[in-house]
């Protein structure tokens, strides 16, 4: 086979065979990746669509019954709580953690000492795991060990603070949780932001006699608005994504008063054995996000281009 | 900053109100600072301490107080001879299934990433850009979409309940990460540079390796604390495609906290989410600035 192919190529300039080969090595290894990511993207998402809408329950079946399992889906209270829950959690998250987070990037931008040593510390929550931090904030809500009891050792002992164990409130220990993770994220992403900010604005206002509260209202914070913007949208696809935090925080409970969508979605899977209602709320999931990221990028695409468009 | 550039043109008494103003000012910016730094550090300290109490003492004062005794068994325990459903091994397999799965799942995900940021770069080609967003759709899908799918993919595969089946996995939905943010680094390296190269008879590998490599460096560094924080850390996948010894160390961590019988052996306990946070939290001690960089990559981006 060898001596075959050797004399022709040997009358034949090698170039142009090896220069296309050369030309096709970009599409070969971009190639299984593409495939990859296809499969990923449209494949997985319009099987586990398909499932939303089969007969599924343990395994899945395609016999199809259209929109069943979502009209039971919305009818079901445990649902309805997960999805109030996100809508609850969402709000307080967002605006919890980009205030902490503006707050912290203000004091830190204001020439302190040992800055680095101060994001470090704000930071460090990122670098752990929800199941860590939820499981660390699980035994500080624990009434008999942690905060209530330390508390009480003081010498308060009417002090009571049971946020997790009560199913009225225990989604305000989720909360206060994950505000506690994420705002060093806001505050990373918004100290950028003020650095980046051009300095002769700044001068501008100072020499006007502005103090440095009115240059952060009226200067700094209008041109960093951007990433408040991406800063939300963000943390709104962590609250819908939430998972980890709340199985390692409360499970769920107390009863059913912490479920979020991706619980409900994990405990029909795998725990109950209904599937296709499963695939129905994880469906619902990605709506959420699309809801949110669609709108936001076409909003970016249109800002780019019209900055673009400007030179 | 505005008050020095006032204080020339003021008296000497405004100067002193200026000068007191100015100091109380700083008195509420430090104190907040070290308020906050306390809700951020005073929970990690909680963990530190209990893992070196004993435990009846933490059943009697609490898990936020000053330690009066102090004892490394706890860590011991939890390494190797603590309990799990059945199981008296204590965290070490779980910790290396974390290692096993993490290192390879880094690496191959950042290896391929850098190809396709390199191609999608420099190697563009009609409808490419079209391609790199349809891929970029795979960092926003949630995890539970494909959770589905990869079951019985996992299931054909035949690996289920496998190291090698959450690598899978993580390769796969970390290429979208990957290639983004080593596109996004290549776009920025002058296009003139590769055009000479290829005048000279450099193809494909050859631009790779000489060019493109030897400034990859920083990008390399952020994707691979990137991709290796966020693998170590998951849970969902772990959790549901593994049991047992086979699970990862964060799904391990659920099982031992939930596992309490009686008396919670909160000083074990605490040793073990502490060996379950180190490497991620020592990457980011040592590479902190790469870490950041990341975050704030990912996501503005």
């Amino acid at each position: 086979m060898s001596n075959h192919q050797l004399i022709p190529s040997a009358q034949t300039p090698a170039r142009p065979w090896r220069e296309r080969l050369g030309s096709a090595v970009p599409l070969l290894v971009l190639g299984p990746s593409l495939v990859a990511s296809f499969v990923y993207v449209f494949v997985f998402t319009g099987w586990t669509l398909y499932i939303s809408l089969s007969n599924s329950s343990l395994l899945p079946t395609y016999g199809f019954v259209g929109l069943d399992n979502y009209a039971s889906l919305w009818a079901n209270r445990r649902w309805n709580i997960a999805y109030d829950n996100l809508f609850l959690f969402s709000g307080f998250y967002i605006v919890g953690s980009m205030a902490v987070g503006l707050l912290l990037a203000i004091l830190i931008d204001q020439r302190v000492r040992g800055e680095a040593a101060w994001r470090t510390i704000f930071l460090y929550p990122l670098a752990v795991s929800f199941i860590v931090t939820g499981t660390v904030w699980s035994w500080l809500y624990n009434p008999t060990d942690g905060i209530q009891a330390m508390v009480r050792g003081l010498g308060w002992t009417s002090f009571s603070f049971a946020l997790a164990s009560d199913r009225h409130y225990a989604i305000y220990a989720v909360i206060i949780t994950g505000v506690w993770q994420a705002s060093g994220f806001a505050m990373a992403l918004f100290l950028a932001g003020l650095r980046s900010v051009d300095q002769d604005l700044v001068k501008a206002a100072q020499i006007d006699g502005a103090s440095t509260f009115r240059i952060y209202r009226k200067v700094l914070l209008p041109t960093i608005a951007p990433i408040f913007l991406a800063v939300a949208v963000i943390q709104i696809q962590f609250a819908i994504k939430t998972f980890d935090l709340v199985a390692a925080l409360t499970k769920g409970g107390p009863g059913i008063s912490t479920t979020f969508p991706a619980i409900y979605v994990y405990d029909l899977m795998f725990q109950r054995g209904q599937i296709a209602e499963g695939a129905a709320a994880a469906i619902m999931m990605l709506a959420a996000v699309a809801v949110v990221l669609l709108p936001y990028s076409f909003w970016v695409v249109w800002r780019r281009r019209k900055e673009a468009g400007h030179g | 900053m505005a008050d020095t550039a006032l204080d020339q043109s003021l008296d000497h008494h405004a100067a002193a109100v200026a000068a007191r103003r100015h100091f109380l000012t700083r008195l509420v910016i430090y104190g907040l600072l070290v308020v906050f730094a306390a809700i951020y550090l005073i929970p990690l300290l909680v963990v530190v301490l209990n893992s070196f109490r004993d435990q009846q003492e933490i059943a009697r004062n609490g898990l936020i107080s000053l330690p009066r005794s102090f004892r490394l068994e706890a860590w011991g325990q939890a390494w190797s001879s603590y309990c799990i459903g059945g199981t008296c091994e204590g965290m070490q397999r779980n910790f290396y299934n974390s290692l096993k799965m993490t290192i390879p799942a880094t690496f191959i995900s950042t290896v391929i990433g850098a190809m396709n940021g390199y191609i999608l770069s420099k190697w563009r080609f009609r409808g490419s850009e079209a391609l790199f967003t349809c891929m970029l759709l795979g960092v926003f899908i949630p995890g539970q979409i494909s959770l589905m799918p990869w079951a019985f993919i996992l299931g054909n595969l035949g690996l289920s309940n496998s190291t090698y089946g959450l690598i899978l996995i993580h390769v796969i939905q970390g290429i979208s990460f990957t290639t983004l943010f080593c596109r996004n680094y290549y776009v920025s390296i002058p296009d003139d540079l590769i055009k000479a190269a290829r005048i000279d008879g450099a193809g494909f590998w050859r631009i790779f390796r000489k060019i493109i490599l030897p400034l990859s460096s920083p990008i390399l560094i952020v994707t691979v604390i990137w991709q290796f924080t966020g693998i170590w850390n998951e849970y969902l996948f772990g959790v549901v495609f593994t049991s047992g010894q086979q699970q990862p160390i964060t799904a391990a961590l659920v099982a031992l906290t939930a596992s309490g019988t009686n008396v919670r052996a909160y000083d074990v306990m605490s040793a073990a989410v502490l060996i379950g946070a180190l490497p991620p939290l020592l990457i980011y001690l040592f590479g902190g600035k790469y870490f950041v960089r990341g975050l704030t990559q990912g996501a503005i981006k």
